[in-house]
Parts: C-alpha cells; structure tokens; sequence
C-alpha cells in the first residue's frame, strides 16, 4: 500500500499547480465568460506535458486535478483530447495511424475531439443512426452528432458510426476524422449550464468522406473501443469533480476565515465548521478512489476490477463536488451568488460531472451489475 | 501510488474472514440476544495473536501494523460487531496507551498477559459528566507517600467487568483542567476498585459496557503511565488511533449489510424476478458498495500514515467520521432491501443496524470529528 506520488508523478502535479496557479486562475473567470480557451492556454497545457504526452496515468491525474481547480472547462477539453482520443489511437491505431495523428496531437498540439453523442443515443449505444458506409476507398459518413467537447477548436475527430445496422452497437465503428474533411460541419456550440468554455458543438455529417485507412481498431471494433475507453474517461471526469471539489474547500475556508459576522469570523460557527468538515472528508474520500482507479488502470489496462473502481470513482466524485459546491455558495452567502466569485463557476460546472461521459444513474447501473456478478 | 493490499495483506484478510466465519459468526445472533460477553472465544482470539495485534514480538505480541490492524477488525465486524469492539478496544486502547506511553517495565509486566488473552484490556476516561470533554474530569488522584489516591467514578467502559488491566485517566492537579491529567495502570484486584453497573444497550450488546468506582483506590507510585500531568497528550494519541479501529469497525459493518442485502436480493422474487432486478434496489446496492469502498480507503489511507510516522489526526477523525455514517446507512438501506424480514430478531442485519449506531457514537462522536477536522482546516 502506498498513498504517495512517485517523484516524476509529484513532478507533473507541482508543474501543473504552478501553471493553473500563474496562468489560469487570474483568467479563468474573465475567459469563462467569454466562451472559449485561448490556444496560449492550451499551449501552456502542452508544456506541462498535459497534452497527450503523459504516459503515466497517474502522473496525468494528479496534474488533471489541478487544472480543473482553476478551470473545469480546460480540464474536461484536456480530459477528452487525452482519454477519448489520444488514448484510443495509441491503443488500437495501427503503425501509420499512430505516426500521422499522435505526433500532431501532442508535438503540434492540435487538439482532439469525440463524437460520439447523438439527440436520441448518449449510454445507450445502440440508439446510434449515425451510418458509415463502404464506398471505394473510402468510408461515407452521415449523421447527427452532439456534445462533441471542444469541437469547436478540434482538428481530428474520433466519430462512432454504424458499419453495420443489423447489429445495433455491435455494428458500431470508430473513424479518426479531419475535422476539415468536406463534410465534416461544425454546427452551434451547445449553450450549457457550466463548462462554458469547453465549447461542445454539434456536428454534422453530411456524406462525409473518410479514407479507410482512417478506420481504428478494425470494423465493428467501435463499441469494444468505446467501453475500454470509458474507464478512463470516468477516472478523468473524477479527477476533475476532485479539483472542482478542492477548489470549493480552499475557497470556502478562506472566506469562512476572512468574513465577519457578530463580531466573529464565521469559521468560528459550527454552522459553518460542519459544512468544511463535511467537504473535506468527502473530497479526500473522492480523492482516493480517483487515485485507486488510476494507479489500478497504470498497473493493470486489462483488470476486470477497473470497470467498478472507475465507476466508483466518477459517482462519487462528481456527486461530492455538487455537495461541496452546494456549501461553498451557503458559506459564500449572498456573495457566493455572485459572478464575480469563483465559487458560482464552480457550482455549475460541478453539475456537468454528474452528467456527462455517464451520468450518475449509468454509473450505479455499471457498479450493481459488477456486484451481482 | 499503489492502492492494493499485498499478497501478505491479502492472505491475512482470508484467513481473518475464515476465522471470523468459522469461530465468531456462529454465535454472534445468540451472543447479542441474551447480551452474553463472548468469554468462549477469548482464547481462540488469543491464539489467533488478535489480542496483541500491534504489541511487539519481544512484549508477546505479534507485531502486526496499523495497517493490519484494520484488515483484523474490518473482517472480524463483518460478522459481529461486539467482538470486533472487543478486539479494537483492547488492542487500541488499552494495550496502545501502554505501548505508547509505558516504561519498558512496564510493558514488559502489563503486555504480555493481555497479548495472550490472560487478562483482557480496559481504558477508562469517560465520566458521568464528562466525555470527550476531558478538562471537565472529575476524578482524582492525590499523592500519598509512595502511592496514588484515586476517588471518581467512570462510565461507559468497553470491558469495564472483565477486564484484568485498566488504564485510567484521574486527574492530579485540578488547576489545570487538561494540563493536569494523568494515566495509571491498574489491576483489577486492587482494594477500592469497584465494578458499578453492567449496562444494557442498543446495540453491541454482547459487548460489556460497565461503571467503576474508585474508593481510595492506592496505586503504587509506579504505576503512572507516562508522565505527571501529560496524560491528556497521549490520551489524545491513543484517541486518534483508536478511531482508525472505530472506522474499521463500521467498514465491517457497511460489508456486511453489502453481503447480506446482495444475498437477499438475489434469492428474493417479487412480481416474476428477482427483487436485485428492479432499479431501486440496484441503486441502494450501487450506493452501498461506492460509499463502503470509499470509507475503507480513508480507514487504510489513515492507518498506512500512521505506520509511517506521518501526522493523522485530521485523516484518522474523517476516515472515522464518514465510515461510521457509512454503516448506519448502510445497514438502513440493507433492512430496507430484506423489507420486513429485515426488521425480525432472525435477520443479521436488524442486530447490524443496531450495532452501527455505536460508531458514529464511540471513541469521539460524529459531531466531535467535525469539530476536530474543522480545527485541523483552519489551523
């Protein structure tokens, strides 16, 4: 048993804290509102080695946890390019694809996207009607894709299209895509709650062309994709849910110090001593089962137990966050209502955790049919 | 980073569930219905080294870590609380302040008989009108030549009729509050020591909870454990380890309503299926097993700080704090999953929830932790 971060793993998170810190959090607010991330932000993101490059998924975690303590929205753009589309393509890209794609994705820092949602299909793979069809050399794709996190900024797509359609998610194939590819067009960014900044688009296909050589991991491969690469994507949503969930506890505990009331600081109310109590335990407790799924994933990709700890993990973490973020807007008061804190960006973006890659229902569905195995 | 138990770790934790299985559960339904101490098991704990888990080899112990520590009492509450209780109480507290804070002599003469389950452990600070509350401690103990004069009365103690070694807290300069409090090891012959009354409980009522009285108690002056007025300091060392066993405890517990609802939910048939089928119950199941999982990590996070030397006290009272909480939903929720078979004499999980209740009470209540974390947050 071992809680402590290797040297190389305590290295990216300092790395990382000093980053968020220096070149995040004085923007983050101010950028949030604008709706997109600056490509220096994400070039900073790269230099810490967040783009991509970061072959110890620890290690990536730990400096997850502290962007998304600045900036959820940099954190989920970071999370997708990395475990929904760098990871796949290192995993089930063959050679070619792995020397075109993986070095652009990380060395010329183009980002990465995932399109996989639809109006009617999120968990529920089978409902998928986007189609991919055989024509020559080439895939034709058409459909309708939603919640495609950063799309807009994106310059290769990994898109899941049905290759099969007698088969349900069985028929499902994975395709890197160029988000310049004729066809490919970027719709509205989707107007959302919190992680405004993530920029999720819709995207449609319109008889878009893709090389078959642009097929990943083989045909009907994309729904084994998608589950193999869920696990990690639930760590990466913990790990945010984590920083968010820190973040309203290092805030809260400031302004709990700071703001008097009948002649006292307020963290001398229990009042408000329960609520820090409460955060704490509960964000460490998060903390650790991000850590367990992770340093689990780093030793073991295949370990059957995975499946649970990650679910575990994002459950917990993201409804953690909403609770923490729920009690830094109490401690707050009034001023916690406030654009002009952190805290009210916090509590919205904390809804998304719940919600997003699976929601907290899929989760606990994930979680009983592990037990009951 | 590396969350996992050891092959060691792991082959200690079976063989605590086949002992705890094949010894303990057995009798643990009749042991809580007619609130009978387990006073049949004492020696089969004591040949297992369950009695002398952290007591070094050279002091008859076995000289497990903390870390162990928590796999022993996890396994042992998984089937009957009370004598994890039992195990914990005598281990953490009792033997752990002697460890902690005894003169070699001392635990050269103390140890051994409780690691071998001669005498069993008892740790007596809480008072009729004092708990965590320690400076409001009324019993005393005034120096008379070479031994010690103890008068007051304690309340609420785990062992409080079976033990044959006490540690008692008194405290020896009232001026002080806190900073006059000191730690004595008793024996359980001594003239003017007094067994009061056996309570009865709720729940680990196969536990034995009971009063004692100090009448003129002398206590040879080398019995004073640690040092003149310094008892507090250790008192709250020994405090916040023994919450790492508390949280094992309701670890235990939270597992074994896990189990038994699984179990249940699986033979269970209503309206064509399986009840584990329906929704409702998957999602209880779902929240049991992710809460459950999450508070044994804190408990061995804490415990594996403790091993290495590192600070606890904040990560010992969370662990403590959301494990105890844990298991009184959890074993809610598996009453709930059994329905009203669950709320029968004749289910292990009505005596669970009863006995889950004890941790969110014992070693510090749950309103204590927060008043500890949120001290240790805005340090």
């Amino acid at each position: 048993m071992d809680f402590a971060l290797s040297e190389h793993q305590q290295d990216v998170q300092r790395r990382a804290r000093a980053f968020a810190a220096s070149e995040v959090a004085p923007v983050a607010s101010a950028l949030d509102r604008k709706g997109s991330i600056p490509a220096d932000i994400i070039a900073g993101a790269a230099e810490v080695g967040l783009l991509g490059c970061e072959r110890d998924f620890v290690a990536y975690v730990a400096g997850l946890i502290e962007i998304s303590r600045e900036w959820a929205s940099l954190g989920a753009v970071i999370a997708v390019h990395n475990s929904l589309v760098c990871h796949p393509i290192a995993r089930y890209g063959d050679a070619t694809q792995k020397n075109r794609f993986l070095t652009r994705l990380t060395d010329k820092r183009e980002l990465g996207c995932y399109a996989f949602a639809e109006p009617s299909a999120g968990s529920d793979a089978g409902a998928i009607r986007t189609t991919a069809t055989a024509d020559g050399d080439h895939f034709v794709l058409n459909g309708h894709k939603r919640f495609v996190t950063g799309g807009r900024q994106a310059r290769i797509a990994i898109v899941y299209a049905l290759t099969d359609s007698t088969k349900g998610r069985d028929g499902l194939s994975a395709f890197i895509v160029e988000t310049g590819t004729p066809g490919y067009i970027v719709g509205e960014t989707n107007e959302m709650l919190g992680l405004r900044a993530s920029e999720a688009v819709d995207v449609r296909l319109n008889d878009c062309r893709v090389p078959k050589a642009n097929l990943l991991g083989g045909l009907n491969q994309g729904f084994a994709i998608a589950r193999d690469i869920v696990e990690g994507g639930r760590i990466d949503i913990a790990a945010q849910a984590v920083g968010i969930g820190e973040a309203c506890l290092a805030q809260s505990l400031a302004k709990a110090k700071d703001r008097k009331q009948f002649g006292r600081p307020i963290a001398e109310f229990e009042a408000i001593q329960w609520m820090v109590a409460d955060m704490s335990t509960e964000i460490d407790a998060a903390r650790l089962l991000a850590f367990r799924a992770a340093a689990m994933r780093a030793a073991h990709p295949d370990d059957t137990g995975l499946t649970k700890a990650s679910a575990m993990a994002k459950l917990f973490a993201s409804e953690a966050a909403n609770r923490a973020a729920y009690n830094a807007l109490q401690i707050f008061g009034g001023h916690g209502y406030l654009t002009e804190y952190p805290v009210e960006r916090y509590f919205r973006d904390a809804r998304a955790m719940t919600l997003y890659e699976e929601t907290s229902e899929i989760e606990r569905l994930v979680i009983e049919r592990e037990l009951a195995k | 980073m590396n969350l996992e138990l050891s092959e060691e770790q792991q082959l200690l934790k079976q063989a605590m569930r086949e002992f705890a299985e094949g010894e303990i559960a057995p009798g643990a339904a009749e042991r809580d219905e007619h609130a009978r101490f387990p006073s049949e098991l004492i020696p089969k704990l004591a040949e297992q080294g369950l009695l002398g888990i952290m007591v070094p080899e050279e002091y008859g112990g076995s000289g497990y870590d903390a870390l162990s520590s928590v796999i022993i009492v996890e396994e042992i509450a998984r089937v009957d609380a009370a004598v994890a209780l039992l195990v914990g109480s005598h281990n953490s507290l009792c033997s752990g302040h002697i460890l902690l804070a005894g003169s070699d002599a001392q635990k050269r003469t103390f140890l051994p008989p409780l690691a071998r389950g001669e005498k069993l452990g008892a740790w007596a600070l809480t008072e009729p009108g004092s708990g965590s509350d320690a400076g409001a401690m009324r019993t005393r103990a005034t120096l008379d030549g070479d031994h010690w004069v103890i008068r007051g009365d304690k309340q609420f103690i785990t062992q409080g009729s079976t033990a044959g070694t006490y540690v008692i807290m008194a405290s020896t300069d009232p001026s002080q509050g806190t900073r006059g409090i000191s730690a004595f090891v008793v024996d359980r012959d001594t003239p003017g020591l007094s067994v009061g009354k056996l309570e009865k409980k709720l729940g680990v009522r196969a536990s034995d909870t009971a009063a004692l009285h100090f009448d003129d108690m002398r206590v040879p002056k080398d019995r004073l454990l640690g040092k003149l007025n310094e008892g507090c300091k250790d008192v709250l060392s020994v405090l916040a380890s023994a919450r790492i066993g508390m949280a094992a405890l309701a670890v235990g517990l939270a597992q074994g309503a896990l189990d038994e609802a699984l179990n249940y939910a699986k033979r269970r048939r209503q309206f064509g299926k399986p009840i584990l089928e329906y929704e409702a119950i998957q999602w209880m199941l779902a929240d049991m097993a992710t809460e459950s999982e999450a508070a044994r990590l804190m408990a061995w996070h804490a415990a594996t700080l403790r091993d290495e030397g590192a600070p606890y006290l904040r990560i010992a009272s969370q662990a403590k704090l959301y494990s105890s909480e844990v298991a009184v939903r959890s074993t809610s929720k598996a009453i709930q999953i059994h329905g009203g078979y669950g709320y029968l004499k004749d289910s292990a999980v009505e005596r669970f929830y009863r006995d889950a209740k004890l941790c969110e009470i014992g070693e510090g209540t749950s309103e204590v932790q927060r008043m500890v974390i949120a001290r240790e947050l805005f340090r």
